[in-house]
């Protein structure tokens, strides 16, 4: 088989492993949590991040602010909290995107790859985004009734307790690390391997002109 | 009357004579100040940094074992074994009451003595640690997973069940020597016919492998002699235990003077892998008996009491070649095996030596039947025969050895307040360093296995006088730590300890530290009454027994308002916390309950009991400070008068538990 598409192989069925690892990691370092509480957000799901029970202690935390319940499989089953839509389309949409990638190798030409790669890149772009507005969701829609409410020193309005996207924020007592975690690099690799079967595929083509 | 006087003079003209001729050591400190060398410094362990030991140091009288860091003395936990601790609810809550039942009903109070952790070929496993309680006769299993009491076992045919809780090299057996001969089975004699007529039990309790389970193999129905201490062989010595003795003269009153009399008394040496064998042909007579047997399950998180109804008796007559006995010098208190297992220390604590048995001398003795007649069909090898040598003159008193790697063995003095360092095979003194005061025992982590971790040396003292602030007529028993790396010992650390620090075991803080348990999982709990969600919280009715359901998480319980209970009523609080966390206990007591708090950890159900005498509205509360809101942590219970028509109800918020679903 051509290089270019086992490359497209390879990359299209890595997707796949975004079923076991994140996407993402908060982590959370208090003076009281010296081993710090982590988060783990996969496609399909919410896992703990240091240790055993850490998304539960999280959302534990979180009520004495205000925060909405996290969609995690307990507070599911009981109808304490809607589970997020995303849960069900992002596995979906991974194994179409794994599928179609398979294809579009088999059938071998770089236009398509260029098409794979594209779309892989707005989907990520709009994963992120979508991201984005959920941390912004559940740092300002705080309960009313929640215990601790403080003002933030400078606006005078309701601290607001947004998790950073993307590096360090000191919420409170925590300090809150958000970084991308294994899966969004398995996207990355993926798309570079793409890239690289488009090249090869190029070269190819250049040689034999 | 005219000999106890003679005998009495005699001893303190002795002991007169013995600290005149003694070494004399400036008091205070003990060296050229504490606090002027790095000693300090030694002890020193930094805010937030971690200790290179642990120390578990039982607390004599207290009944429980305490767990200290090493170097620093700092003190961690007291892990309650043999007494009620209304602190943690233990020996209170229905689910720990059956821990302190015994043959004779419920004893909240023991004196605990001996720890020793479990071996795996003669180096310490960590996996549990046992020791024994004197009064009641038992051994208690803790494990260091928990640092809770998972099992007691009672000690038939047992008074004073000092000579233990010793285990053998790959924790085998644990052993439970009795101190008092009594009558066995007991009956109802005049204490004059001692002689005979009392034994002493010499009791092997088997430790499965899996679980760390006891349970009792054969017990070896000894002559009436007093049992004082044992250890077991090591290396090729192993399978041999050895047990000190006093009172080979069989004296049931004045002991102090009447069994001090014999110029010699014995080292016991059980050979128990013989025993095993002749077991297993069937020697030996299941004789009834009546003894507890406590077990804890993390699972329940119940301890439950089976009452045992016979025990194997081996007679000494019925096992030749399986037991001898080893003279050695008045009242031998001590009875230590090197890590060798060549040599076996006999601290005699009136004499002013200390002797020193060689275990290959005794095989060849025994081969050579080199004996010197023998008493209750047991053999007394010839003492020359089986002794190495006597480290002449060391101090006053030597009561207990424990060995570094060096082929150096350490004993305290009673008498005259002191550690000495003495080599074994040369048996020279090489230093001695004074205690503050009378010492009792000293440890050295791992000092009772093939591998000592030498670096320190705890002595224990039972005296402490003028070393602390006065707090009134009691004052405070101390341990004291000295440097023992080098070649003269160093004093690091003074440090006061509950109750009598009577013995000790040590083992390097990584063994351990590692697999301590955090929470007990959720989904693991089987109590009965476990409610693993708030959801299902609830109270129930049942007769004149009201069972509530509770759970508690931060910063609530639920239900926290219950309604309908009368006066009368028996009502039973089963309390899980749902916490997941660690270090997020949580705790819950009843304004006029005739009990204690309850002090759950994360993942476990316990219950407690209360009464209610009183109409009224009665509140109870968290009482481990569990976070931000701890204070607001309570709820209310209204208690209407007996034949009130008020039926249960109960509520969170103004709502059913679970009822929103």
């Amino acid at each position: 088989m051509k290089k270019d598409k086992i490359l497209m192989i390879i990359g299209s069925l890595g997707l796949l492993l975004l079923f076991i690892f994140p996407l993402w990691t908060i982590t959370l370092v208090a003076p009281q949590y010296p081993e710090p509480l982590g988060m783990h957000i996969h496609i399909n799901r919410l896992s703990d991040g240091v240790q055993f029970n850490d998304v539960n202690n999280i959302d534990l935390l979180n009520h004495y602010i205000g925060m909405a319940l996290l969609p995690t499989e307990d507070n599911v089953k009981n109808g304490k909290v809607e589970p997020f839509a995303e849960f069900t389309i992002m596995p979906i949409i991974v194994v179409i995107m794994s599928i179609l990638g398979i294809i579009f190798a088999i059938i071998g030409k770089r236009n398509l790859y260029l098409v794979w790669v594209v779309v892989l890149a707005i989907l990520g772009s709009v994963g992120v985004f979508d991201f984005y507005l959920w941390l912004y969701d559940y740092g300002h829609n705080l309960d009313p009734k929640a215990v601790l409410k403080i003002t933030d020193p400078i606006t005078g309005e309701l601290m607001a307790y947004q998790p950073p996207i993307f590096g360090f924020k000191q919420m409170l007592n925590f300090e809150v690390y958000s970084f991308p975690a294994a899966g969004l690099y398995i996207i990355l690799s993926a798309a570079l391997l793409c890239i690289l079967a488009y090249y090869i595929n190029t070269k190819r083509k250049t040689r034999l002109n | 009357m005219k000999r106890i006087l003679k005998s009495t003079i005699a001893i303190i003209v002795l002991s007169m004579v013995m600290v005149a001729c003694g070494p004399t050591t400036s008091k205070k400190g003990g060296s050229k100040g504490v606090l002027s060398g790095s000693q300090a410094e030694r002890a020193y362990v930094a805010p937030g940094e971690h200790d290179e030991y642990y120390g578990f140091i039982s607390g004599g009288f207290s009944g429980q074992l305490a767990v200290y860091g090493l170097p620093s003395g700092r003190l961690f936990r007291v892990i309650p074994v043999f007494s009620q601790d209304p602190e943690k609810g233990y020996g209170y809550s229905e689910e720990t009451i059956p821990m302190l039942m015994t043959s004779h009903g419920f004893v909240p109070w023991g004196d605990s003595h001996h720890p020793d952790i479990s071996q795996t070929n003669g180096e310490l496993d960590g996996r549990w640690i046992f020791i024994n309680e004197n009064n009641t006769p038992r051994v208690a299993r803790i494990s260091l997973e928990t640092f809770e009491t998972e099992e007691i076992m009672e000690i038939p045919n047992s008074a004073g069940n000092h000579s233990s809780a010793f285990v053998t090299e790959n924790s085998e057996y644990v052993v439970a020597g009795t101190r008092f001969g009594v009558p066995t089975p007991q009956k109802d004699i005049p204490i004059s016919e001692y002689k005979s007529n009392f034994k002493g039990s010499l009791t092997f309790l088997k430790i499965d492998p899996e679980n760390g389970l006891m349970n009792i193999a054969f017990q070896i129905r000894m002559p009436g002699f007093n049992f004082d201490l044992a250890h077991p062989g090591r290396g090729d010595s192993h399978g041999w235990f050895f047990f000190s003795s006093y009172n080979t003269e069989e004296a049931s009153t004045l002991l102090e003077v009447n069994a001090s009399q014999n110029d010699k008394d014995f080292i016991a040496a059980i050979n128990w892998k013989k025993i095993e064998e002749y077991v297993a042909q069937g020697v030996g007579t299941m004789e009834p008996a009546r003894y507890a047997h406590n077990v804890w399950d993390d699972h329940t998180h119940t301890a439950t009491t089976t009452m045992e109804k016979e025990v194997l008796i081996i007679n000494p007559e019925d096992v030749p070649g399986a037991i001898y006995f080893l003279p050695t010098p008045k009242s031998p208190h001590g009875c230590d095996v090197d890590p060798t297992g060549e040599y076996i220390i006999g601290s005699g604590k009136l004499a002013a030596t200390i002797t020193v048995h060689s275990f290959s001398k005794m095989l060849k003795a025994i081969e050579d039947k080199a004996f010197d007649g023998e008493t209750y069909s047991i053999p007394i090898i010839n003492y020359e025969a089986v002794n190495y040598g006597s480290l002449e003159q060391p101090g006053l008193g030597p009561l207990h050895t424990e060995f570094d790697t060096r082929g150096n063995g350490y004993t305290t003095f009673f008498i005259s307040s002191e550690v000495v360092k003495w080599n074994i095979k040369d048996l020279v003194v090489i230093d001695r360093k004074p205690t503050f005061y009378s010492v009792g025992h000293l440890m050295i982590p791992g000092g009772n296995s093939r591998k000592p971790f030498d670096k320190y040396l705890v002595a224990m003292n039972k005296i402490t006088k003028d070393r602390y602030l006065p707090t009134g007529p009691e004052a405070c028993q101390s341990a004291q730590l000295y440097d023992i790396s080098g070649e003269k010992m160093e004093l690091l650390l003074d440090f006061p300890t509950i109750g009598e620090p009577h013995y000790a075991a040590g083992c390097p803080a990584d063994l351990l530290a590692s697999k301590s348990v955090k929470i007990f999982k959720l989904e693991d709990n089987t109590h009965p009454y476990a409610t693993k969600s708030e959801a299902d919280s609830k109270v129930v009715r049942k007769g004149n027994e009201v069972h509530i359901y509770m759970t508690m998480i931060r910063s609530h319980f639920s239900p926290d308002n219950i309604e309908g209970v009368k006066v009368g009523d028996k009502v039973f609080f089963h309390v899980t916390n749902l916490e997941q966390d660690f270090d997020v206990p949580h705790g819950i007591s009843m304004l006029g309950a005739n009990t204690s708090e309850l002090l759950t950890m994360p993942g476990r159900t316990e219950t407690f009991v209360w009464e209610p005498k009183e109409i009224g509205v009665w509140p109870f509360y968290c009482t481990d400070f569990c976070s931000a809101l701890h204070q607001e942590m309570q709820g209310y219970v209204r208690v209407s008068p007996k034949g009130s028509k008020i039926p249960i109800s109960y509520t969170i918020d103004e709502e059913v538990p679970g009822e929103d679903l």
